[in-house]
């Protein structure tokens, strides 16, 4: 007969594993009583306070390049707000420019032309193998600070000025219609697009023949010419730089050299990467759907809109969402080449107020809530181009 | 039933160079547009690179900076245990590539990499005990790569494969003595780590440091229990979410205060341990494919013979996923080798730091150009040699 053998109580694996949940908890809980007793007493020895009532001393950090008004009157809290603006503008113009050239560099990766080809691929490898850090302050340093003084500017036809202080260029400005051309050319865009999907499905499903622009096209440029009725003015006007004397520019758009040189390394380290996973995404649509998209007679541009381009994107999507989270996460060495961003402004006033804790921790909420943010956006862009399946 | 035999498909015709360029750069118009263009651009920075180095780039920078740009201000009475840490890693490493691939092509190379460290030696105006380190490097070398198919053909083939990975272990210890001292030898600060010999350092220790680190969170996080998983999600996810500079920043602020005040960690231990604490999250994940990689077949099997859960994992699971996922951690390493460009920025005079304080000299002042391209080879070069290690190694776990 045989004995039935109970496992050792200790040896059950639903014991067990509470068992060790516990240990692990206990032990975790020990490290972080340890830490904290310490970080109390050393801020007593250091005496320190702990609260978040100095971001509102009017002792801000100086910052030389704001979008906003601010002075060092202003308290901390504006400071971090002045700064976080300069953060998003180099991370929401790095993304754009990034993915674009990426996308150029990729598609011509895969081009025909020998050359371009090599081009590109010289492009990537050289961009992706060397530190950011390293093209940052090459661009800073060894491109912008070696232009020269404004009086001395580089002027390209625009006219575009270059020179130490940076980049002036030709510019839109708003005038009083502008809010009206916007609400209209948005609205007849919306409306435009929803009835070009809505004849597609139609022409997918049933095989109706009239071109599916046409009348969307017509709607959009009725609505776009009611606001010409309207307001009977143009959307922008179109401000070019005009040098006052040799020291003062005015109108255009200006950008610091700062600025500059850190828009230009993110972006084009950050293609050369988008670069890759655009050309993997291309080339991982298996060669059997090109084949049946032209056996089916579909024309190039219908081929690459509906068979090609939504397989790739499926590919592309999520390595992208992790590429822009290091964009993100890189504009943070903006500190290197002097442009005020949340980090920059974090340690200059560090070096104020001394209040470490603090700063760390409003330093990291900040950081956690823009990649939350991006790969929030970036999945629910990922959910609707999957492959639904039956 | 084949309907076409390979043997009778028409040979294609021999091309010529015209056909060649016809085909590939002037097929259609606007590929002819894209070839000019390119050929303008190329033409454009060639002759723009070729100028600037020629003609307005003043080298001397280098020459004269060197040492500073490769040890720092590592006291010049003990710069033989640089010397001797550099010859230790030559010995291991050609020994190790003589037993996994010997190649008439790496002796070839060595004595190549031997010359032109004889003629930077000359440029610089080294001393001739420079000479001799150099030469005893670059025959060592060749010496182990005949030693290396020697020793493999007489010892048993379970003691290389063990003996190695702890004879790098062991170098590893060693470096770290000859460099830091104590035990007989004159000890050196953390702190007096400058230039190239501190970015290897920083890198190597925190790769080492970080590898423990990152199984255990991907085991973690694969885990069954829920407390150990959440714990680990909340740790990686928390250190993804943040750029290094900011983990640096923490390190730097937060250790002194979270420890007790009669430990001092300098700025070098500190960046080692922010540049650890960040590695390991996102080695993490990569582990963690590796483990997703294992089919679960392999678990069972292994419990079925009565393996142990640690033994399941230590000799069926991590081996099979660590090997899957070599490339996608050496890339990781060689990213954690190009980050360490940022210790620069929170104080530390590393590669990019030295670059600095050598810019500052009066002298030298806006030599930017000269000094970034070779830095940036430097860095170029480190990513190329790992990368081309994993490569071996990766062929050489293959073919077992």
């Amino acid at each position: 007969m045989l004995k039935h053998r109970q496992k050792r109580w200790w040896r059950q694996p639903r014991i067990r594993g509470w068992l060790i949940q516990g240990l692990v908890l206990f032990i975790v809980g020990l490290a972080i009583v340890y830490f904290a007793t310490n970080l109390v007493q050393n801020l007593q020895r250091l005496n320190l306070p702990f609260g978040f009532d100095f971001l509102w001393s009017k002792s801000g950090p100086s910052i030389g390049e704001t979008l906003v008004e601010y002075s060092p009157t202003d308290n901390i809290a504006w400071a971090f707000g002045v700064a976080l603006l300069n953060t998003l503008r180099v991370m929401i113009l790095g993304i754009v420019f990034a993915t674009l050239i990426g996308i150029l560099v990729g598609v011509a990766r895969l081009s025909d032309n020998w050359l371009v080809r090599k081009l590109a691929t010289v492009y990537v490898e050289t961009l992706r193998n060397f530190p950011l850090l390293l093209q940052l302050l090459f661009w800073y340093l060894a491109v912008f600070f070696k232009l020269p003084g404004f009086e001395n500017r580089v002027q390209l036809p625009g006219p575009i000025f270059l020179s130490k202080n940076g980049v002036v260029f030709p510019w839109l400005q708003a005038n009083a219609a502008t809010m009206t051309w916007v609400v209209m050319v948005g609205l007849g865009s919306a409306i435009a697009l929803l009835l070009w999907r809505y004849l597609i499905r139609q022409r997918i499903e049933r095989g109706t023949t009239t071109p599916s622009w046409l009348w969307p096209l017509l709607l959009w440029t009725g609505v776009v010419g009611l606001a010409a009725v309207f307001t009977q003015d143009v959307p922008f006007v179109m401000t070019r730089p005009q040098v006052i004397n040799d020291l003062v520019v005015e109108g255009g758009l200006q950008f610091t050299s700062e600025f500059s040189a850190l828009l230009l390394g993110l972006t084009l380290y950050s293609a050369a990467f988008i670069a890759e996973i655009v050309r993997a995404g291309i080339t991982s649509v298996s060669k059997g759907q090109w084949e049946a998209a032209q056996a089916l007679g579909l024309k190039p541009t219908l081929m690459m809109r509906f068979v090609v381009f939504p397989q790739a994107l499926r590919v592309i999507v999520p390595p992208l969402t992790s590429q822009y989270l290091n964009l993100a996460k890189n504009s943070s060495l903006a500190v290197a080449v002097g442009y005020p961003d949340i980090y920059y402004v974090a340690s200059a006033s560090l070096e104020e107020t001394g209040r470490s804790v603090e700063l760390v921790l409003l330093l990291m909420a900040i950081y956690l809530t823009i990649s939350l943010i991006i790969s929030t956006l970036m999945n629910l862009y990922n959910r609707s181009i999957q492959l639904v399946e039956r | 039933m084949t309907l076409i035999n390979s043997k009778s498909r028409p040979k294609s015709p021999p091309t010529s160079a015209l056909t060649w360029l016809r085909r590939n750069l002037f097929s259609t118009w606007y590929n002819s547009l894209l070839t000019l263009v390119s050929l303008w651009i190329v033409y454009l920075g060639g002759r723009g690179l070729l100028v600037w180095m020629f003609s307005q780039a003043q080298w001397t920078v280098l020459q004269a900076n060197l040492r500073l740009f490769l040890v720092g201000r590592f006291p010049i009475d003990q710069i033989w245990r640089v010397w001797l840490v550099a010859l230790i890693i030559v010995a291991v490493a050609s020994f190790t590539a003589g037993i996994m691939q010997p190649h008439r092509r790496l002796a070839v190379g060595a004595g190549i990499v031997t010359a032109c460290g004889l003629g930077i030696i000359s440029l610089v105006k080294g001393q001739l005990s420079d000479v001799i380190w150099v030469l005893a490097m670059g025959g060592i070398t060749i010496l182990n790569l005949r030693l290396g198919p020697w020793s493999k053909a007489r010892l048993p083939r379970s003691l290389l494969t063990r003996g190695l990975p702890i004879l790098w272990f062991l170098t590893f210890f060693a470096v770290l003595w000859l460099l830091s001292g104590g035990l007989g030898l004159s000890s050196i600060e953390t702190n007096i780590w400058q230039g190239l010999l501190l970015t290897v350092l920083t890198a190597v220790i925190s790769i080492a440091l970080s590898f423990p680190i990152g199984v255990l969170l991907a085991l973690g996080r694969r885990s069954s229990l829920p407390v150990i998983r959440t714990l680990s999600v909340f740790y990686i996810e928390v250190v993804r979410g943040l750029p290094l500079i900011g983990i640096l920043f923490i390190a730097g602020v937060m250790l002194p205060l979270i420890l007790p005040s009669q430990v001092q960690l300098d700025s070098v231990l500190r960046a080692i341990c922010g540049l650890t604490l960040f590695s390991a999250a996102y080695l993490a994940e990569n582990v963690r494919g590796g483990l997703q990689s294992v089919p679960q077949g392999q678990t069972e099997a292994a419990k079925a013979l009565g393996l142990n859960p640690v033994l399941v994992l230590g000799l069926v699971v991590l081996p099979q996923a660590l090997r899957s996922v070599i490339p996608a951690i050496v890339g990781q390493f060689i990213g954690l080798f190009k980050d360490t460009s940022l210790l620069s920025i929170i104080g530390l005079v590393e590669l990019t730091g030295i670059s600095r304080s050598i810019l500052a000299q009066p002298r030298f002042i806006g030599r930017h150009g000269e000094v970034y391209l070779f830095i940036g080879l430097l860095y170029w070069l480190f990513c190329y040699l790992m990368s081309m290690g994993s490569r071996r190694l990766e062929r050489q776990l293959e073919g077992k």
